[in-house]
C-alpha cells in the first residue's frame, strides 16, 4: 500500500507564499498576545484554583457573583465549567494568591470555600485546589526557558557537526516557527499555558525536528551521489522522496492526538489541542521553513561543499531506487 | 544462524526482564500525584533564622568570655543574621577582645570600628554552610513527622537545585490538608527556662522591679493565664534567656491527661538533658518553671522538688492537639521557620478520572495505529506492532527499575516515544518498499532497508536524546518528568526500531526460501 507512487511535486516553488502565510500567522498571534497578554497557568502567573463539584450545579454566573465576594466582585475571578456537564464541576480561578507569609498562602483558597458555603449553592466538594506564590511562577519560568534554550541550542550544534550551518539553522528556526504559530494559537482559542501546555510544546518541537532531520537526512544522501543537481532540486527530491513517510507517520501521530483531544478528558485537553496544532506546523515547517531555509542559503557552487563535509554513513551499500532506475547512480559494493 | 539466535535470546531477555519488572502494574508503576490525588507542598526554608541563631548564641559566648577577661561595659550583640557588634570598649582592651575572639576567627571576620566598637562577620563559608545544614535538618525533621502521619510513601526532597532553600513535599492520598501543613510548618520549639518575674498583666508592671530596663540575660516572653473570670489572657513573664533544656534534650513525648482531666503533653528526657534538669530544679526548688513553646509561655508551674527527666506541658489543649504536639515533639525542632510557597491538593477522583481517560484515550490510539500499520504494511505491521509492544514494555520496565513516577508531563514523554517508535518502523518500511522496488532480492531489500535508515535513527535519536539532557538537567519538576520517559523511550525505541524489529524479520527470512514480502 503506497499513497503516492513515486511523487513529483514541486514543493520549493511554493517557498515564497508559504512563508507569508507562516509571517501572517506570526505577526497576529504576537499582536494578540502583547494586547491581550499571554494566557498564563497558575503555575507560572501565581493564583489559586479551586475546583469543586456540585451535587447539583447553579448557574455559573451566581457561582461567579457568590465567590467574587472577597474578591471585588465575580468579574475578577474566572469561572467556567470544568469538563462535561455530567461532572457538575466548576473551576474557580482567582488571580493572586495569599501573600508567601505562612499560613496566608491558602487564604484565597479558604475564602471562595466559604464564600460558596455561605451563598447556599447546595451541597459541594473539593476536587481540587491549586496554589502557586509568585516566587515559584518566576522560577519555573526561568528554569524551563533555560533549560529550554540550552537545549535548542546543543541540537543546533549536533546539527552542525552531523550536516551543515544551513541545516541546523533552518531546523533551529522551524522549531521556533513552530513554538510562535502554536503559541498564536493557543491566544486565539484561549487555552492557559500551563504545565500540561508546556510540555505538549516540548512534545511537539520533538516531532518537528525529527521531522526535519528526516528529510535532511535525505538531502545529505542525495548530496552524495547527486551532488552537481542545484540545491532547490535536490531538497525538492527529497521531500518528494520522504512524502509517504511524513504523511503515514504524521497521519498516524495526527490521529492519535484527536482521540486524546475527544476521549482524554478536561486536564488533557489543552495538551492534546497543542499537539493538533504542533503536529500540523511540524509537518510544515520541516519542508517550508526548514528545508526552504536550506535553498536560501549561499552555498556556494551546488552542494558539493555540502557533500564534502557529511560525515560517513557506515552503510553505503545502497542508493535510492530512483536513482537506479535513471540509471544514473553509481551502484556501489 | 547462531547469531539470529543470540539476537532472540537477548531480545526475549531484555522483553521478559522489563515484563518482570512491571507485573503487577497496579504495584509496579508509581503514579504521580497528577495521577493519584495528594497534596504536593513547595515551602520554602528561612534559614536566616538559623544564622541568627548562630549569631546570637556566638554573641552570648564571647559576652561571657570578655567577663572572663575581666572587660565590663562592654556590649556584644547580634545585629543581624550574620553581623555581631562590640560595642562601648575601653581603651586598652582591644588585647583582650582579640584573646576572647580567637575562637570565633575561623568563622568569623573582624572589622574594627571607631571608638572602641568591632563588627564581626560571619564568613560566606560559614554562612554556606548554616544554610545547607539548616535545610537539611528541616528535610529530617518533616520526613519524621510525616511518616508519624502514617503517610503511604511520602516525598520530602530539595527542590530547584542542591543548594536552594526549598523543599518539595508529596504527600499522596492525605486529605486533611490543613493538618497535614500545620504539623510540617510547626517549628515546636521547647524550651524550659526558669522565671525571673512574673506573671504580670503588662510589661511595664513587669519590669518594675528591674528599672523599667530588661536585664542583659532576661528576656520577656508573654504567656496565657486564666484569669479570674475563667477567660483567658495575656501575661508577661521576665525569664532567664538560657534555657535549662531545650526539645533537643527530649527522649519521648506523648499525649496524656493532667490532673484535671484535661489533655496535656507528658514528656521524658535523655540522660543528658535529665542531668542538666535536675541540677537546675534542684537548685531553685520554690522558684517557677516556665515551660516555652514557640517563644510564649505554655505554663509556669513551681518547682516543689528535685526533677530529673521527666515533665508534662498543660495549657487548654484540645485531645488533637495535644496528639499533635507531641508528634512534632518526637519529630524534633525546626531549625528555622517554613514559609509555604506553592500547594496542589488534587482529590483522588479528579485523579482517577485523568487515569481512566489516559487509559481510554490510549487504547482507542493503539487500536487506530494498529489498524494504520496493518493496512499499509501487511504482514510487516504485525513486525512494527511487535516492535512497538516491546518499546512499550521496556520503557515501563526502565521506569519501574529506576523507580520513576508516572506524572501527565511523563506521558507526554510517552506519547513522543510512541509516535518516533511508530514513525521508525514507517521510515525503515517506507525504504524497503523503495529497494524492492529496485528490483533487488528480499534479504538484500531488508538489509538495505535497515542499514541506511540506521543513519537516520541515529541522527533523529540522538539530537532528541540531547534535548532531553539538558531538559532533565536544568527544567523542574515536570519538566524533568518529561524529560526522564522520554530519555529511556529514546534508548528502548533504538532498540526495538532496529534490533528486534529486524530480529524478527530475520526470524522469518531463516525458515524458508522467501520470494515476496508482505509489506
Amino acid at each position: 500500500m503506497q499513497i503516492f507512487k513515486n511523487p513529483n511535486y514541486d514543493f520549493v516553488k511554493y517557498r515564497w507564499p508559504a512563508l507569508i502565510v507562516s509571517w501572517v500567522i506570526i505577526s497576529v498571534g504576537l499582536v494578540v498576545m502583547f494586547t491581550k497578554g499571554l494566557p498564563l497557568g497558575v503555575e507560572f502567573s501565581g493564583g489559586t484554583i479551586v475546583i469543586v463539584e456540585f451535587d447539583k450545579v447553579p448557574g455559573i454566573q451566581q457561582v461567579r457573583d457568590a465567590a467574587g465576594r472577597e474578591f471585588g466582585g465575580g468579574e475578577n475571578l474566572v469561572v467556567q465549567n470544568y469538563g462535561p456537564a455530567s461532572d457538575r464541576r466548576v473551576m474557580i480561578r482567582a488571580p493572586q494568591a495569599g501573600r508567601e507569609a505562612g499560613a496566608e498562602l491558602s487564604r484565597p483558597a479558604e475564602q471562595i470555600q466559604e464564600s460558596l458555603r455561605t451563598a447556599n449553592l447546595g451541597n459541594f466538594r473539593v476536587v481540587s485546589t491549586e496554589i502557586v506564590g509568585p516566587v515559584v511562577g518566576q522560577d519555573l519560568t526561568r528554569k524551563g526557558v533555560l533549560a529550554f534554550g540550552l537545549s535548542l541550542f546543543f541540537i543546533l550544534l549536533y546539527l552542525w557537526f552531523r550536516f551543515q550551518l544551513s541545516f541546523a539553522v533552518g531546523a533551529t528556526l522551524a522549531t521556533f516557527h513552530d513554538i510562535l504559530v502554536t503559541l498564536a494559537f493557543l491566544v486565539f482559542f484561549r487555552f492557559d499555558l500551563s504545565l500540561n501546555v508546556i510540555a505538549a510544546l516540548l512534545t511537539m518541537t520533538g516531532y518537528s525536528t525529527n521531522d526535519t532531520i528526516v528529510i535532511f537526512d535525505r538531502v545529505r544522501e542525495n548530496l552524495r551521489s547527486k551532488g552537481r543537481e542545484g540545491i532547490r532540486e535536490l531538497v525538492n527530491t527529497s521531500i518528494n522522496q520522504t512524502l509517504n513517510r511524513t504523511l503515514i507517520t504524521g497521519g498516524t501521530a495526527f490521529l492519535a492526538v484527536v482521540v486524546l483531544y475527544f476521549f482524554g478528558g478536561e486536564v488533557l485537553k489543552g495538551f492534546a489541542f497543542t499537539m493538533i496544532v504542533g503536529m500540523i506546523t511540524g509537518t510544515y515547517s520541516s519542508i517550508y521553513i526548514a528545508a526552504a531555509i536550506v535553498t536560501f542559503w549561499p552555498h556556494g557552487k551546488g552542494g558539493a561543499r555540502i557533500a564534502a563535509s557529511a560525515p560517513l554513513a557506515p552503510a553505503r551499500s545502497t542508493t535510492t531506487a530512483r536513482q537506479r532506475k535513471a540509471g544514473r547512480g553509481a551502484r556501489a559494493s | 544462524m547462531n547469531n539470529l539466535r543470540w539476537r532472540i535470546l537477548l531480545t526475549v531477555g531484555i522483553i521478559g526482564a522489563c515484563l518482570w519488572a512491571i507485573i503487577p502494574p497496579a504495584q509496579k508503576i508509581r503514579l504521580g500525584l497528577d495521577l493519584k490525588g495528594g497534596v504536593h507542598l513547595v515551602l520554602k526554608v528561612n534559614t536566616d533564622d538559623a544564622l541568627r541563631l548562630d549569631a546570637e548564641t556566638t554573641a552570648e559566648s564571647l559576652r561571657t568570655d570578655l567577663e572572663k577577661a575581666g572587660v565590663t561595659g562592654a556590649a556584644v550583640e547580634a545585629t543581624g543574621p550574620t553581623e555581631l557588634r562590640v560595642t562601648g570598649l575601653q581603651p586598652g582592651q582591644d588585647a583582650a577582645l582579640r584573646q576572647a575572639a580567637t575562637t570565633l576567627v575561623p568563622m568569623w571576620d573582624r572589622e574594627s570600628g571607631v571608638g572602641g566598637g568591632y563588627v564581626f562577620r560571619m564568613r560566606l563559608a560559614r554562612q554556606t554552610q548554616l544554610r545547607d545544614e539548616a535545610v537539611r535538618q528541616a528535610q529530617d525533621t518533616i520526613e519524621r513527622r510525616v511518616n508519624e502521619l502514617g503517610v503511604a510513601e511520602p516525598v520530602v526532597a530539595r527542590h530547584g537545585g542542591a543548594q536552594g532553600d526549598q523543599l518539595l513535599v508529596q504527600l499522596p492520598g492525605v486529605s486533611d490538608v490543613a493538618r497535614a501543613k500545620e504539623i510540617i510548618r510547626s517549628t515546636a520549639m521547647l524550651e524550659l527556662k526558669l522565671v525571673e518575674q512574673g506573671p504580670a498583666s503588662s510589661k511595664e508592671g513587669l519590669l518594675a522591679a528591674t528599672g523599667g530596663q530588661v536585664p542583659p540575660h532576661g528576656q520577656v516572653l508573654p504567656g496565657l493565664q486564666t484569669g479570674s473570670d475563667g477567660r483567658a489572657e495575656t501575661v508577661y513573664y521576665l525569664l532567664g534567656k538560657a534555657p535549662i533544656v531545650t526539645g533537643r534534650d527530649l527522649r519521648n513525648a506523648k499525649p496524656t491527661l493532667d490532673e484535671f482531666n484535661q489533655p496535656a503533653v507528658h514528656f521524658s528526657l535523655n540522660p543528658e538533658g535529665a542531668r542538666k534538669f535536675g541540677k537546675a530544679t534542684g537548685d531553685n526548688v520554690g522558684r517557677q518553671l516556665a515551660i516555652v513553646l514557640d517563644n510564649q509561655v505554655r505554663s509556669a508551674p513551681r518547682i516543689d522538688e528535685r526533677i530529673t527527666d521527666e515533665g508534662r506541658i498543660t495549657g487548654g489543649f484540645t485531645q488533637q492537639e495535644a496528639q499533635d504536639l507531641s508528634l512534632v515533639l518526637r519529630s524534633g525542632a525546626l531549625p528555622a521557620s517554613l514559609t509555604y510557597l506553592e500547594e496542589r491538593t488534587i482529590g483522588p477522583s479528579l485523579g482517577a478520572d485523568s487515569v481512566r481517560q489516559g487509559i481510554v484515550a490510549s487504547l482507542i490510539s493503539l487500536l487506530l495505529v494498529t489498524l494504520f500499520m496493518l493496512f499499509f504494511y501487511k504482514l510487516s505491521g504485525v513486525n512494527a506492532l511487535v516492535a512497538l509492544l516491546g518499546n512499550l514494555i521496556i520503557l515501563l520496565g526502565a521506569m519501574a527499575y529506576v523507580g520513576a513516577t508516572m506524572t501527565l508531563p511523563g506521558i507526554a514523554g510517552f506519547i513522543l516515544t510512541m509516535g518516533m517508535g511508530v514513525d521508525s518502523n514507517v521510515l525503515i518500511f517506507e525504504r524497503i518498499k523503495e529497494e524492492l522496488e529496485a528490483q533487488r532480492g528480499v534479504r538484500a531489500s531488508i538489509n538495505a532497508g535497515f542499514s541506511r535508515v540506521f543513519v537516520t535513527l541515529i541522527d533523529t535519536h540522538l539530537s532528541a536524546l540531547i534535548g532531553a539532557a539538558f531538559l532533565f538537567q536544568f527544567g523542574t519538576g515536570p519538566i524533568r518528568g518529561f524529560a526522564t520517559t522520554l530519555f529511556f523511550g529514546l534508548v528502548s525505541n533504538l532498540f526495538t526500531s532496529t534490533f528486534v524489529s529486524r530480529t524478527l524479520f530475520e526470524l522469518v527470512l531463516s525458515r524458508r526460501q522467501v520470494e515476496t514480502l508482505s509489506i
